[in-house]
């Protein structure tokens, strides 16, 4: 008898790599300690005054985000690559883009999703106020699946190299960039008091877009570097 | 069943090899023999889709494996090299994993597989505390656990013991009688049967 | 026209054709420059605001197309290179990766020249100025994945993939940027948008642009050659081709 079940290997994939997410606590830890600390140094360096840190709290969040989750993504395929499971998965019946998104989903649920939670004590220590914290939680959820997608496109792209973790910050960094700008704005002008529709609907459009290019693109890479 | 047309490939912008013509039918096993270097772990990751030749096809019951990966892909298993074993996950989680997926049930439990290599008491072990013969005998479990037709095997003897062998040998046979095609690279000589037992020898 | 496409993209042949062509591109490229030039520099009047610092978009302006331009190409001969495997495609991507990295870097630092006189500063955050940039890095980062595989077409096949995925990005950065910029600075005045540009001026303008084309398309040639006997160092067309050669 032959069946093969979508679903079945994506959830697999998914409970898989969030078990060794859980196993390896340390490597999902790591980044987001790396996030709360990098957010601290900026009062420190800059001045802790409440009216400079209010202007720079959208900005310096999301690039902390931003470095954090390009630490956490070679996770996404650099250890499976290293023993062999990638040649397995890409091997088994189950589509290279379905193997991308469930890998995708798990990263983002294991660095994208602890961002947001994390996210509104660091909007308290950059003196965010309240009425932004809400557009912050909203721009961090839209933006950083984005982050993970578009990343994994890059990660599939390094994964093969052997000094591909510099090279990954330089290819991925770029195409951040448009996330960055939106998702700090509608921050910025929510704490303005102005409306942020707009740049929510941007946010969530790159996002559409990216859930169905990404995917495709990564496969792609992934079979270039498993070569 | 596996057939090659003038096959070739590179490695950086060196010919491995070229010019190959295989024919494999079914319930024969092909050892391929060669020096270290010329070629013969690249030609079973070409064979299994895994690398793109650099000229030639390869056909799997006459269809190019390019043109219908789907099919292609429930119907071979590769092991390479690498085990492809989470060292953070125990034996049983592994294949676990690799049952998921698979496109077909098997005669054989994650438990029996495991007891068939005689695994029992390792069975929820991580992965990292076994030696490394055991962790290849886990990942020579994964041949129960799918039944895929063409078995691409690159080294499946290094490091098991002298038991372990015996099985693995013993599966080879089983498989070949069963209609199923292996092909292997082994620096091991395997007790086969002539008129199964098909030989290359790359790089001469 | 199959056929043709065929014979030209063997390496051979391209190989053998691009070399005789080379010297005539190379002569329509410095005739079109000392052309471009001289309109631009000497008959060109000075403009009636900022004086002769304008004539630097004689450079800045073409530089500026190019960039974009060359991506397009690179991107689309990696996407060819990509499918259907063809190695010319991959050489020509390969190719033009550094020229259009160099006209990128050309468009911003004349950008920049042209900023001190016209703003008083080196540099300004403005959209033009900072979508190039980010073209740059898009560049850099090509560059740095084609030169960092062990295998030169996996390596380019990886780089074609990175730069289709620019491509996509592009028109998004682009929007972004602009965006972001008037959010942040009000209307600033644009520079491309004088409201009417003089022919004496336009003139020399396009002949530049074409001479930029031109320069591209000898430079373009003369590192694929190069690249193609790097890549193909071992295939038997590149000894008969050295043996005419002697």
């Amino acid at each position: 008898m032959r069946y093969f079940s979508l679903s079945k290997a994506f959830m697999a994939i998914l409970s898989r790599d969030l078990l060794l997410a859980l196993r390896r606590r340390s490597e999902v830890v790591n980044p987001l300690l790396f996030f709360v600390i990098v957010v601290t140094l900026f009062p420190l360096a800059i001045s802790p005054s409440q009216a400079v840190l209010q202007t720079l709290a959208p900005g310096i969040i999301w690039v902390a985000a931003l470095l954090s989750t390009l630490l956490s993504l070679e996770r996404m395929f650099r250890s499976d690559f290293e023993d062999g499971s990638l040649e397995q998965l890409l091997l088994s019946p189950c589509p290279p883009t379905v193997v991308v998104l469930a890998k995708v989903l798990a990263h983002w649920l294991v660095s994208g999703l602890p961002l947001l939670l994390i996210a509104p004590l660091l909007g308290v220590f950059l003196a965010l106020p309240t009425a932004a914290i809400p557009t912050l939680l909203f721009t961090l959820a839209l933006g950083t699946p984005v982050l993970s997608l578009v990343g994994a496109i890059g990660v599939a792209l390094t994964v093969g190299l052997r000094r591909g973790g510099a090279l990954l910050s330089l290819l991925v960094l770029p195409l951040y960039l448009p996330v960055l700008i939106f998702a700090a704005n509608a921050v910025a002008a929510s704490a303005d008091g102005l409306a942020v529709t707009g740049q929510l609907y941007f946010l969530g459009g790159l996002l559409l877009l990216s859930c169905s290019l990404a995917p495709l693109a990564a496969a792609a890479a992934l079979k270039i570097s498993i070569h | 069943m596996l057939r090659t047309i003038d096959l070739g490939c590179e490695r950086g912008d060196r010919i491995l090899f070229s010019g190959l013509n295989l024919q494999l039918n079914a319930g024969e096993i092909l050892q391929i023999h060669g020096a270290n270097g010329c070629g013969k772990t690249t030609l079973l990751r070409t064979l299994c889709g895994l690398t793109r030749p650099a000229t030639g096809k390869i056909f799997w019951q006459d269809l190019d494996i390019r043109d219908d990966e789907s099919t292609f892909s429930e119907d071979v298993i590769h092991i390479g090299h690498h085990d492809g074993i989470k060292h953070e996950l125990s034996a049983a989680e592994n294949l676990h994993f690799a049952l998921a997926l698979s496109a077909t049930t098997p005669e054989f439990d994650v438990t029996q597989a495991l007891a068939h290599f005689g695994l029992t008491a390792q069975t929820h072990l991580p992965a990292y505390v076994l030696s490394a013969g055991q962790r290849r005998r886990v990942a020579l479990s994964r041949l129960l656990l799918n039944n895929a037709r063409l078995w691409v095997l690159d080294e499946p003897f290094t490091a098991l013991d002298k038991d372990s062998i015996g099985v693995m040998e013993d599966m080879l046979h089983q498989h070949a009688s069963k209609g199923g095609c292996v092909v292997i690279t082994s620096h091991h000589s395997i007790p086969l049967a002539p008129d199964i037992h098909r030989e290359l020898q790359l790089g001469t | 026209m199959w056929y043709w496409l065929h014979r030209f993209s063997s390496p051979a042949y391209f190989y053998r054709f691009a070399g005789k062509a080379i010297p005539w591109l190379a002569a329509i490229t410095g005739l079109l420059l000392l052309a471009g030039l001289y309109g631009g520099l000497v008959l060109a009047p000075a403009d009636y605001q900022q004086g002769d610092s304008y004539r630097i978009i004689f450079i800045h302006v073409p530089s500026a197309w190019m960039s974009l331009f060359i991506y397009m190409v690179m991107a689309t001969a990696g996407g060819i290179g990509l499918i259907w495997h063809i190695k010319l495609a991959e050489v020509i991507a390969a190719s033009s990766a550094p020229i259009g990295a160099s006209f990128t870097f050309i468009a911003l630092a004349t950008g920049s020249l042209w900023g001190k006189p016209m703003w008083g500063t080196w540099w300004v955050w403005d959209a033009r100025l900072t979508s190039e940039l980010i073209l740059l890095f898009l560049y850099f980062g090509v560059i740095a994945l084609q030169s960092a595989g062990e295998d030169k077409r996996t390596a380019s096949r990886a780089s074609a993939i990175l730069a289709l995925v620019g491509v996509i990005n592009i028109p998004i950065i682009h929007f972004s940027v602009e965006w972001w910029n008037t959010l942040h600075q009000g209307a600033t005045v644009s520079k491309m948008d004088a409201p009417s540009i003089h022919t004496s001026m336009l003139v020399p303008l396009l002949i530049m642009a074409v001479a930029c084309k031109f320069y591209y398309a000898t430079s373009l040639l003369m590192r694929a050659r190069a690249e193609l006997l790097d890549r193909e160092h071992n295939s038997h067309w590149i000894r008969d081709a050295l043996k005419n050669h002697e």
